[in-house]
């Protein structure tokens, strides 16, 4: 070590030690104005559903693949439609399961049958890829209980989150990882 | 029946203009089964428990990196724990946060009022530092994972000429200045987005960034850890505080005997030779070169700002906000037809236009009043490296530059004193 070799102090040792106050001094002062602005919480990046379009990046440009970013479904607004605008395609004659009568690229939504006249869709989460087609869909034509919603059991929490710089709504922002969902529905009231 | 109303409503709607907002178009259902609704399920983000446990190694890690390299010289020690650092900050906990990129973090903290930074961010960037001030680059000798990924690369190191190396190491301050600048008016996080090892980490990204760090670490078997040298912003900030640290690396574990065998030991050329013994300087001619200092670096400093001043537009084309916003007007005033993708998602938003430009413009003005102090930073970066200026240095032994050296300890075997210094620590033990 550079001090076990230096016999005396000399005035380069000395400037040293000023500099290295200086240094000191000047990471203590960082450390302390952020004190002011630091949160004990961490934080998570989440989109909002209200300004989110749908446009189709949060699949496209998610870091992960596929996309940390998944169709989530608020039961409590839904309106168990028959013909479900998020479930089947707009051109579809018949509304049965057949895949290409469904809107979904990867027939991620699940469709249950609960009493005559009512269907429930559940998102099978392995399988979204997050475009927001059913959301779109289901936005459009039905309730709007579909919507995008960044799955935290996958996102990997990027210090910059990429969908967020792409995309165009400006719908991403951090929120606290101990609130990290923005909901719709009754679930989503509590959150305000 | 169900579809028969669906029919009617989208009629209705396609007369009054689809809003995708809308909702409540369906009753909800009474179900007569007595079917319970089933919950949205909200699966946690990462406990913040882990994120003490993160902190808490980084120490520890921190430690042992300056324990092996100062105290024990051990290069396998300090191997060993660049791959541990590797496998946890780098592969488990997928590179974010890291502390070359929380300089942004730190940043946004100061300048937003929105963003309160987490105790992990700012952690992981002032304990490097801390410990630089004292124990050199102990962060980049086995913790960082940016520099251990690079390094289990480092094969067969060839010498950069002084001039060219020079040179390249200026880019690592215009990094640090621009990436500052943007996290400071909320553009982003450049360091992030353009962090050539991530996509490794996380075994996934977009093509170009794992072909930049493809490339990187290809040319890393010979331009020993290109990024930590040419590149990494956090490495500026790293070299400031471990030039004046309390501790630094030596090759010898001794004195120096002038031998010359450790001159090409370092892969990064940061052994320094010693200075040829010259006469003082004289008076007058020291006072005259202070003079010539005094005068170039403000012209240095103000060429610099004025051409960062002028660079927000390019600057701001980075901005997706002020693109869009750009691009809106253009189409607005008829010198644009057709629109983007961006523009045109942006109108389904509904999101007034004005809002828009006004915080476009807002973020412009930003950039141009950063632009020139950024400016002005590179242009005295510039000055002070190639002009001369830097603090002149005497040393008579050959020894590793306290700023550049990344303390890795590849050095140490090369010197004959530490063999000597080995043999006696085994005779010893031998002999108790
Ligand atoms: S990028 Fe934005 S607008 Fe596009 S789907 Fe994702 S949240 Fe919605
Ligand atoms: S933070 Fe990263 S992993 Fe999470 S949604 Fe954004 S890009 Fe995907
Ligand atoms: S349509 Fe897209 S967003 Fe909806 S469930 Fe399928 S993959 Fe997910
Ligand atoms: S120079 Fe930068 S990238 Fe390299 S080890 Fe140090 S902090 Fe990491």
């Amino acid at each position: 070590m550079s001090e076990a070799n230096t016999k005396k102090p000399s005035r380069r040792d000395f400037n040293r030690g000023l500099m290295r106050g200086a240094g000191l001094l000047a990471i203590v002062g960082v450390t302390a104005g952020m004190g002011r602005r630091m949160r004990k919480d961490n934080t998570v990046w989440q989109l909002d559903p209200d300004k989110c379009v749908q446009c189709g990046r949060c699949a496209t440009e998610c870091v992960l693949n596929p996309s940390a970013v998944k169709c989530v479904h608020a039961y409590d607004i839904c309106g168990y439609c028959d013909l479900c605008a998020g479930y089947h395609q707009p051109s579809a004659k018949v509304t049965d399961t057949a895949a290409e009568n469904q809107l979904c690229p990867t027939a991620a939504i699940k469709r249950t049958y609960i009493e005559d006249p009512y269907y429930e869709y559940a998102i099978e989460e392995s399988l979204c890829v997050g475009c927001g087609k059913c959301v779109k869909g289901c936005g459009a034509f039905g309730n709007g209980s579909l919507f995008l919603q960044v799955r935290h059991d996958r996102c990997v929490n990027c210090n910059d989150c990429s969908i967020a710089r792409a995309c165009p709504a400006n719908a991403f922002r951090r929120v606290s990882a101990e609130q990290p969902y923005i909901l719709k529905g009754q679930s989503g009231e509590a959150r305000a | 029946m169900r579809f028969g109303k669906i029919i009617f409503i989208v009629l209705l709607l396609s007369c009054i203009g689809i809003s995708v907002f809308a909702v409540d178009r369906f009753p909800r259902p009474e179900f007569d089964s007595g079917h319970v609704l089933p919950k949205i399920t909200t699966p946690g983000a990462r406990a913040d428990v882990m994120g003490y446990v993160d902190i808490a190694l980084l120490i520890v890690a921190l430690a042992l990196a300056s324990y092996l390299s100062l105290k024990a010289r051990s290069r396998r020690g300090l191997r060993l724990l660049g791959i541990f650092s590797l496998l946890y900050f780098g592969f488990f906990r997928k590179g974010c946060i890291c502390s070359v990129g929380a300089v942004q973090n730190i940043m946004l903290a100061l300048f937003d009022s929105h963003y309160a930074i987490p105790l992990g961010g700012l952690a992981f960037f002032v304990l490097p530092l801390v410990f630089a001030l004292f124990f050199g680059r102990a962060f980049c000798a086995g913790v960082c994972p940016l520099g251990a990924i690079q390094d289990v690369v480092v094969l067969k190191p060839i010498r950069i000429p002084r001039p060219l190396g020079l040179l390249l190491g200026t880019i690592p301050y215009v990094y640090l200045g621009v990436a500052v600048l943007f996290a400071a008016t909320g553009v982003g996080f450049i360091i992030c987005r353009f962090d050539p090892f991530v996509a490794f980490f996380r075994f996934g990204g977009s093509f170009a960034m794992l072909v930049f760090g493809g490339l990187l670490l290809a040319a890393g078997i010979f331009v020993a850890r290109p990024y930590c040298r040419f590149l990494c912003p956090y490495g500026v900030l790293l070299g400031w505080l471990s030039r004046f640290s309390k501790f630094s690396v030596t090759t010898t574990p001794d004195d120096c005997i002038q031998c010359r065998l450790c001159e090409n030991a370092c892969p990064f050329d940061a052994i320094d030779e010693p200075t040829p013994e010259t006469a003082p300087e004289p008076r007058a001619k020291g006072i005259r070169r202070l003079a010539i200092t005094l005068m170039v670096m403000p012209i240095c400093i103000l060429l610099g700002g004025w051409i960062g001043g002028r660079l927000n537009l390019p600057l701001s084309y980075y901005d997706l906000r002020v693109q869009t916003a750009a691009r809106i007007q253009q189409e607005e005033e008829g010198t644009a037809t057709g629109q983007t993708f961006e523009t045109e998602h942006f109108r389904n938003t509904g999101e007034l236009t004005n809002n828009l430009l006004r915080e476009s413009a807002d973020r412009q003005n930003k950039l141009q009043l950063g632009g020139w102090i950024l400016g002005g930073f590179i242009g005295l970066v510039f000055c002070s490296r190639f002009l001369g200026l830097s603090v002149r240095r005497t040393s008579k032994d050959y020894g590793p530059n306290s700023a550049t050296c990344l303390s890795c300890g590849r050095c140490f075997l090369s010197c004959p004193k530490e063999h000597e210094r080995l043999k006696k620590l085994r005779g010893g033990g031998g002999a108790s």
